[in-house]
């Protein structure tokens, strides 16, 4: 318990201080925004009690929005994100068992079944984060294409991230 | 009453849920507008410092550019000292200072987002206060919406929100310059008047109508001017002089005699 805690803290500090730090100041092609902050919300323990995930979602979004100066829009897209998630695993892995500490990763989702759960939650997160940012539908298919291509980004540095840090599968 | 709370226990999950997307959209739509934002910024010096020291390490990076660039500038600033004029007229001229200028350090900046803010390493400390204008050794830059005691919030040319009273410079036309176009190169200049036709490379100015920016701080050149039929007023595309993307000093315009002009505008309205 107190290992996965800990272990936790220091994951959220780490992935926000890079997000502030190194990804939001990245610019591919002036539409690429890559937002890896979010894998500490998709790492989170499997079996994590609901409500409390979607309070962490809401102060980590808050978090990153207090960095970058634009309330709420990172906010809503984390709780949007943790609101699915659990619906999200029981979908792609609902005949599964998960032990209470299992963690989501290559080891337990295997590589295919991490990669699905991924880009569907980047998605969805970031088809919400870009809508806040305009709050208008104008130039919807520029919007679409921001949404698309972070998506692919963000889920492609997630992986590798996972592939360098995480758990190998068995 | 107690099945109603066995009830909305039961849907604890979907509640919670939608109580924290109202308040997050609650949050956006407040700073949404130019308004919202000045009233509603949160600028600490928490992430200010962060920032500041994160620049610090990477600031090292650009000197050399940097040090082109304030060259630059200084040499256009001795070309105005009165030491480089000849003085002709011997009459005595009489002048006021009417702005200072605060120079300032950028520690954090966007340019690719919809909406683009730029934090700055000089607050209420050294006299920033909202609504001051920030422009960069070329031109303007920004408006401050956001002043804690060492750091200050600066909305970007670059904002869905931004709207500057301009003129251009060859006749004098009042017109507009705001942000619509997603390219952190490009605005458009918005209200010309249909008898007015504008050529590439025409520059546009402040106004100095805002109280903001002084009258003639340049704000970019013409690109390109899509003039239509039977319509009252056109709009044209223009490039920023400053470069955003590289923006790493700005000067912090505070305008003395701005609390005297705003008592003055608001006895007229009341």
């Amino acid at each position: 318990m107190n290992n996965i805690f800990v272990r936790n803290i220091i994951r959220f500090v780490i992935l926000i201080l890079i997000q502030v730090l190194v990804f939001n100041n990245m610019n591919l092609g002036g539409y690429m925004h890559p937002y890896i902050y979010i894998l500490f919300l998709l790492l989170l323990p499997i079996n994590i009690n609901r409500s409390l995930l979607l309070l962490i979602a809401f102060f980590t979004g808050i978090t990153i929005d207090y960095f970058t100066g634009t309330m709420g829009i990172n906010a809503s897209a984390s709780v949007l994100l943790a609101y699915l998630r659990p619906g999200t695993i029981r979908l792609f892995f609902g005949n599964h068992d998960f032990s209470s500490k299992e963690e989501p990763g290559l080891s337990s989702f295997g590589l295919i079944g991490f990669f699905k759960y991924i880009i569907v939650l980047v998605f969805i997160s970031q088809l919400l984060l870009f809508f806040m940012e305009v709050l208008s539908f104008n130039n919807i298919l520029y919007t679409i294409q921001q949404v698309i291509l972070s998506t692919l980004l963000s889920t492609f540095i997630i992986f590798i991230v996972m592939l360098f840090f995480g758990k190998r599968a068995k | 009453m107690r099945t109603l709370f066995i009830l909305l226990w039961k849907n604890q999950f979907f509640l919670l849920f939608v109580i924290l997307e109202v308040v997050s959209v609650f949050l956006v739509t407040r700073s949404y507008s130019y308004h919202g934002a000045l009233a509603h910024n949160t600028t600490t010096n928490v992430s200010g410092s962060l920032f500041s020291t994160y620049s610090g390490i990477t600031e090292y990076l650009n000197l050399k550019e940097d040090n082109v660039l304030l060259a630059e500038e200084n040499a256009r600033l001795r070309n105005g000292l009165s030491s480089s004029f000849l003085l002709t007229d011997t009459q005595y001229v009489y002048r006021d200072s009417l702005y200072k200028f605060i120079p300032a350090k950028v520690v954090s900046n966007s340019v690719s987002r919809s909406n683009n803010f730029m934090m700055v390493n000089k607050g209420s400390k050294h006299g920033v206060k909202k609504e001051m204008g920030v422009v960069s050794s070329f031109g303007t830059a920004g408006v401050v919406i956001g002043v804690s005691q060492n750091y200050s919030t600066i909305m970007s040319m670059l904002h869905q929100n931004m709207k500057i009273s301009a003129r251009i410079k060859n006749s004098g036309q009042l017109v507009s310059v705001v942000w619509e176009s997603n390219d952190n190169l490009l605005g458009s200049v918005i209200d010309i008047p249909s008898h007015i036709k504008l050529f590439y490379s025409d520059t546009i100015i402040t106004s100095g109508n805002s109280l903001i920016f002084p009258e003639g701080i340049i704000i970019g050149t013409i690109e390109s001017h899509n003039k239509e039929k039977n319509k009252q007023l056109s709009r044209a595309t223009i490039k920023y002089i400053t470069d955003f993307g590289t923006l790493k000093h700005v000067y912090i315009i505070n305008n003395i005699m701005k609390a005297e002009q705003d008592s003055l505008l608001n006895k007229m309205v009341n």
